[in-house]
């Protein structure tokens, strides 16, 4: 568990983050969001002391991160960054090794969890553990960073824009990648985001920073239907709320019994899927299915009554 | 060719046609031309090279034949030496020469093996003596233990001071980097150095270290004077701080800011970034900086001759005075070969530790 005590940054009179308190459970993915400016980043950078709070402090497992030489510190948090940050003159192997070798693990130890990391992001490791980082794809870059930043199984990664530099298709997939292995590991994760569909999509909690102050932490759905400010509800986007709102609910939770015409979606699928599917074949109900068996239908009415249960 | 009554006076021209008779001379002269001509296909860089080749051994085969040639029946004083052709040709056919193995892309130690080829070629022909007839050897033949010992002398300036200022240069640049304050202070001073003139800093070695020889008691023991070979060397330690300075900075700066972020972020302290990031990657071009400093000091070291310092400069002065034009070739060529030499080994070393090489990471 990591609390954040009211935590204060001030820069020659400006406040960069002021007096902010969060709580984040362990194996859980929180995303700080905010517009550049708002001391999102400030606050990450705190955590792992690469910049010193003017007042407040964090504990990470009840533990001061005052108690520690910061270096001691910093090597059991993971740190990802825009850009990646790779050491281009050393291997893929050698960069994600890094931090196991600060700590002065054994050789053969070191080599298994590099090949292990490398595995788990679907990187051949007798393929890329001896490649440069230079004569890697931008998406397989990122990957290696984080997997570097994961390397010596830290209590806690902190990630700054991680998929940032990357195209959209690339950076939907590094996405699902980071929640399938979040998922498998049960790692604890801070990520900073401008992006509010990247922390729809990844966060178990999400944190709203507007100049320098956090203005809601809660679940996805408790910022998409009860915005704390006028903020809040400008970032989610007035539009688009019923919408990011219908992403979050996976289509078992309005299933009906019986059967329905045409294409079927998948258990899976959320109801933005299944309103998706009935405007753009023109049907009222949906057939789920799963495995390939039919199990039920969505329909266009429950799909209403389940938006409009939270306006 | 030119051929003078003795080493002083100005040579007498004679063409390439009438140094010997036709079956010496037509030989080397058809090499020169065909081997100009296979020179200028500019798309087979194999057939410039060996036409660069064919060029310069026609040359050397004319020199050798000619020179004694000539002496023969010319009085005990004359002397041979190449004329405004001979030095064209050189020229033209080495930058042709050049200029095919740059095509080539001759990786670092095949360039290795090439200028030890050449050296070697180069020694075999003087040790030969095949071209001993030539005046600028005449003045070695003369001058066979003060060469080596100059020699030598040079070596010691231009590489002694390079070690000098390297063991200053690198915790200087070192602290430049860490610090700006430090930076914006240091560097303005020693481009200030670099710009005082070589003679005139070499004049301004002599009363400062006169006066600190006259007075440090011990200093005059351990050959600290005006003159001589502490003068000469303090002045090219000077010179060298500014690219061994400037290069350290420089290359401690070049890593990547998101890798020097992240290595701060998972835990490295600054020694260890230093080690593991910074010098690895800044390495090329701190060690460009150690050529810059070693080429031109190696150049500079030859107005050491000047205030007693020794070195090749010696021959140079001694030349000028005497206006014996050969005595000055004797300090210029070696110096101009070692020059060479030099650059072209740092160049391998520099791209020996470039991270884009990756065999050597």
């Amino acid at each position: 568990m990591i609390e954040i005590d009211r935590i204060t940054k001030i820069y020659d009179g400006e406040t960069a983050v002021d007096d902010v308190s969060m709580t984040v459970e362990t194996g859980t993915i929180t995303v700080i969001v905010g517009t550049s400016g708002s001391g999102k980043t400030t606050l990450l950078r705190m955590i792992n002391r690469l910049e010193e709070p003017t007042s407040g402090e964090v504990r990470i497992n009840g533990e001061s991160t005052l108690s520690v030489k910061p270096h001691i510190l910093r090597r059991r948090i993971g740190y990802a960054i825009q850009g990646h940050g790779l050491f281009p003159h050393h291997s893929v192997a050698r960069n994600i090794a890094a931090v196991p070798d600060l700590l002065n693990w054994p050789r053969d130890k070191i080599r298994a969890r590099v090949d292990e990391l490398l595995t788990l992001f679907s990187m051949e490791p007798a393929q890329f553990r001896d490649r440069f980082p230079s004569e890697l794809s931008g998406g397989q870059q990122q990957r290696v960073g984080v997997a570097r930043a994961l390397a010596s199984r830290p209590d806690l990664l902190l990630m700054d824009e991680p998929f940032g530099a990357l195209d959209p298709i690339i950076r939907t997939r590094a996405q699902e990648d980071l929640r399938r292995i979040q998922q498998k590991l049960r790692s604890t994760i801070m990520l900073v985001t401008h992006d509010m569909e990247e922390a729809m999509r990844l966060g178990d909690r999400v944190a709203v920073m507007d100049g320098g102050r956090l203005v809601q932490h809660g679940t996805p759905a408790e910022i998409i239907t009860r915005p704390a400010t006028d903020f809040v509800a400008n970032m989610v986007g007035d539009v688009e709320r019923p919408l990011r709102l219908l992403s979050l609910i996976p289509v078992t939770e309005v299933m009906e019994e019986g059967a329905a015409e045409g294409a079927a979606l998948t258990t899976r699928a959320s109801l933005r899927d299944a309103l998706s599917a009935c405007l753009w074949t023109r049907r009222v109900e949906v057939p789920v299915e799963r495995d390939g068996v039919r199990v039920g239908r969505v329909t266009l009415d429950a799909i209403l009554a389940r938006v409009g249960s939270h306006a | 060719m030119t051929l003078a009554a003795n080493r002083i006076v100005a040579g007498e021209g004679v063409a390439t046609w009438n140094l010997a008779t036709a079956p010496v001379t037509v030989p080397g002269i058809v090499a020169v031309l065909a081997g100009l001509t296979l020179g200028m296909s500019a798309a087979r860089t194999r057939l410039r090279l060996s036409g660069a080749v064919l060029g310069l051994a026609g040359l050397l085969w004319l020199l050798i034949q000619g020179a004694p040639a000539l002496l023969e029946g010319a009085g005990d004083y004359a002397r041979v030496s190449p004329a405004m052709g001979f030095w064209c040709l050189l020229v033209v056919l080495m930058l042709l020469m050049a200029d095919a193995l740059a095509a080539l892309r001759p990786d670092p130690l095949q360039r290795g093996a090439l200028l030890a080829l050449v050296l070697a070629a180069l020694g075999a022909v003087l040790w030969s003596g095949a071209l001993s007839d030539l005046s600028v050897l005449k003045e070695y033949a003369g001058r066979r233990d003060a060469f080596l010992t100059e020699f030598i002398r040079h070596l010691g300036l231009a590489f002694g001071s390079l070690a000098v200022a390297a063991v200053i240069g690198f915790p200087l640049g070192l602290l430049c980097h860490r610090r700006v304050q430090l930076r914006g202070a240091t560097l303005p001073v020693l481009s200030f150095l670099q710009t005082i003139p070589s003679l005139a800093m070499f004049g301004l070695m002599i009363p400062i270290l006169g006066w600190v020889g006259d007075t440090v008691p011990g200093a005059q023991a351990v050959g600290i004077a005006g003159i001589g070979f502490a003068p000469a060397f303090l002045a090219l330690v000077l010179y060298s701080l500014l690219p061994v300075v400037g290069n350290t900075v420089a290359g401690l700066a070049s890593a990547p800011a998101a890798a020097i972020e992240a290595a701060r972020g998972m835990g490295m302290t600054p020694g260890q970034r230093l080690w593991r990031v910074e010098l690895p990657l800044g390495l090329p071009i701190i060690l460009t900086g150690l050529r810059i400093v070693l080429v031109q000091n190696i150049g500079l070291a030859v107005i050491a001759g000047l205030i007693g310092g020794g070195g090749f400069g010696t021959f140079v002065f001694q030349g000028l005075n005497q206006t014996a034009t050969d005595l000055i070739l004797l300090g210029a060529l070696p110096t101009v070969v070692l020059a060479l030499a030099a650059a072209i080994l740092m160049d391998i070393l520099v791209d020996l530790t470039r991270p884009a090489r990756k065999e050597t990471t």
